[in-house]
């Protein structure tokens, strides 16, 4: 899936359904927010003061240079740089699957964020399901090219795993946007098997922390 | 660099506070009357007056940040790397001025200064200053060049304590600060290790209560340089750039000489520090900051004594500083957050411990320079 270029920075399909969901100037927090091109898009469509947490000392470089605010921290630790509700809304593309503990870290979210729009990667996916059917092998594909080995994603989950675990905490799904690419209509009716991935966002705010 | 390619810089003096009026108040209830500060400048003000730099020094720096004196200078100034022409503070973009801190012994007014009311030096008869007293007279002087904000302000250690007392003191006339390898309140081990370093001094017997004249307690000065001086390495720089490597022989001398490279470093160090400091200085300045301590203005709490500052900021610590360790930077960061404002914060992954801020140049120079250009535009933009 090929990451189109919005004033000079490349966005990924998910991050373009993710800044739909943004308010204008709003105060957003992207959790691994990677060299800060998102957040600078972000600013630049919708002047949101967004903030970043990253934990790789060159992308932090990366993100002074795009003028992102961004703090070194780490997404298996309690995101102590936050206090609870201090942003109108928590980010996390493509990232819960690298975590150590992304129960915990959904609380967090909930925590420090009034709502939360999160993309999953989907291993439900039909291309996921035929490679370890017919091939009998842990599946690669274009959003997880890596061998089951060296990959960084340690807790890969379904969409339907995704419900369960917000059910269980107690998160509520506001809404749902699967990703499309090739089968549309298929993806809006069954996502967990044809979206390769899919934007949730999340009541979280006050009532979730009682 | 041969000699013809040497930058060289003036050293000036900016004098104040002969009358009533202008004196400087202190934060000890007491007054300073005729105070000097020296100080250097780079590059040009620009004429809307918005690109002015303001770099810190730390205890033992002074106003000669970067460039040579004069062609025969060996060494130039103490961040050279950092500020010049295509530098990260780079002086074809920024009007950078440095000036030595109050209470120091470089040219600025300090304990061995004369006494106008006297006619005699200060020594310890002079006020104990703190970091916002050296913050006050750095705001002189910035009325007396005519700026009215900063672009940036940017320093190391007690450096960096100073950019974080002008964040705070003087919130209007700071656009951003960049504190790096520094702390909100020096720690009882950093207290502790001040106290030894002038109990070293008291201990010399030219020490004379201060009022040394002919010959000065360099004995007492040095040993306080080495003892602080391991505090800015890290065991593994040291580990790295002396081993257990003997300096002279190949043998153990099976006395008390120095046998080791280590122990003949510090006493280089040591010997070269007396050349260029004074041991009455080094207790006014070492006093100034054992009494830093931003969050105790305000009951403890530190995000509140950071409520008056509107800058942008960037944080820089190093992974192996254990004299201003990372977390103290990280409270400076979550006090700073918990006020709204825009914060970066990076630990730097170095080895150098607290010296790493003079050191890994590639590295921060890189995020000084990136955060200064988009600082720059941002003001462009909005004037």
């Amino acid at each position: 899936m090929p990451d189109e270029l919005f004033f000079g920075y490349q966005v990924r399909p998910d991050q373009a359904v993710i800044a739909e969901h943004l308010e204008p100037g709003s105060r957003v927090l992207d959790l691994g927010c990677g060299d800060g091109s998102f957040l600078a898009y972000l600013r630049e469509l919708k002047g949101i003061r967004g903030m970043g947490i990253e934990i790789s000392q060159s992308k932090i470089a990366e993100c002074i240079a795009h003028g992102v605010p961004v703090i070194q921290g780490n997404l298996d630790a309690p995101l102590t740089f936050a206090d609870d509700d201090s942003f109108d809304c928590v980010v996390l593309s493509h990232t819960l699957q690298e975590t150590r503990n992304p129960d915990l870290l959904l609380r967090e979210i909930a925590r420090v964020g009034r709502k939360a729009v999160i993309s999953f990667l989907n291993f439900g996916h039909l291309s996921c399901r035929l490679q370890l059917l017919l091939h009998g092998r842990m599946p690669v594909t274009g959003s997880m090219p890596y061998s089951w080995y060296s990959t960084p994603n340690i807790h890969l989950g379904t969409l339907k795993d995704f419900r369960e675990l917000c059910a269980k905490l107690q998160l509520e799904i506001l809404r749902e946007t699967p990703i499309v690419h090739d089968f549309s209509g298929l993806a809006n009716l069954w996502p967990n098997l044809f979206a390769p991935s899919c934007v949730f966002e999340l009541a979280s705010g006050a009532d979730n922390h009682s | 660099m041969n000699s013809s390619e040497k930058r060289l810089v003036e050293p000036r003096d900016f004098y104040f506070g002969d009358g009533e009026e202008s004196a400087l108040e202190l934060d000890c209830g007491r007054k300073l009357y005729g105070v000097n500060l020296r100080y250097e400048t780079y590059g040009r003000l620009d004429a809307s007056r918005t690109n002015a730099v303001l770099v810190l020094h730390a205890l033992s720096g002074d106003a000669h940040v970067a460039d040579y004196h004069t062609m025969q200078d060996r060494k130039p100034g103490w961040w050279d790397e950092m500020v010049g022409p295509g530098r990260p503070i780079d002086t074809e973009k920024y009007f950078v001025v440095c000036s030595n801190v109050l209470g120091g012994c470089s040219g600025s007014t300090g304990p061995r200064s004369i006494n106008p009311q006297t006619g005699k030096r200060y020594n310890l008869t002079f006020p104990v200053i703190t970091i916002r007293d050296m913050v006050r007279a750095q705001k002189r002087l910035m009325e007396h060049l005519k700026i009215d904000r900063w672009l940036a302000v940017i320093g190391g250690s007690m450096g960096g304590m100073q950019a974080l007392e002008w964040a705070i003191t003087y919130p209007e006339c700071v656009r951003s600060a960049v504190p790096i390898a520094t702390t909100s309140q020096l720690s009882p081990q950093s207290i502790a290790f001040d106290w030894v370093g002038r109990e070293a001094i008291k201990n010399d017997p030219h020490w004379a209560g201060g009022d040394y004249e002919e010959s000065a307690p360099n004995q007492g000065l040095a040993t306080a340089r080495m003892l602080a001086h391991i505090t800015y390495l890290s065991d593994e720089s040291m580990k790295n750039k002396f081993g257990r490597e003997l300096q002279e022989s190949e043998h153990y001398s099976f006395a008390f000489q120095r046998d080791f490279a280590v122990e003949s470093y510090l006493e280089y160090q040591g010997r070269r520090f007396v050349e260029r400091f004074d041991a009455d200085s080094y207790f006014y300045i070492t006093r100034a900051m054992d009494y830093f301590d931003l969050a105790a203005r305000a009951d403890g709490n530190l995000a509140a004594a950071f409520r008056p500052a509107q800058a942008e900021f960037l944080v820089v610590s190093f992974s192996s500083d254990w004299l201003f360790p990372a977390a103290q930077s990280e409270a400076i960061v979550r006090a700073l957050l918990r006020n709204k404002l825009r914060v970066t914060y990076c630990e730097i992954a170095s080895g150098y411990g607290h010296d790493a801020f003079l050191l890994e140049i590639e590295t921060l120079g890189g995020m000084v320079r990136d955060f200064l250009r988009n600082q720059l535009r941002e003001v462009h933009r909005a004037g």
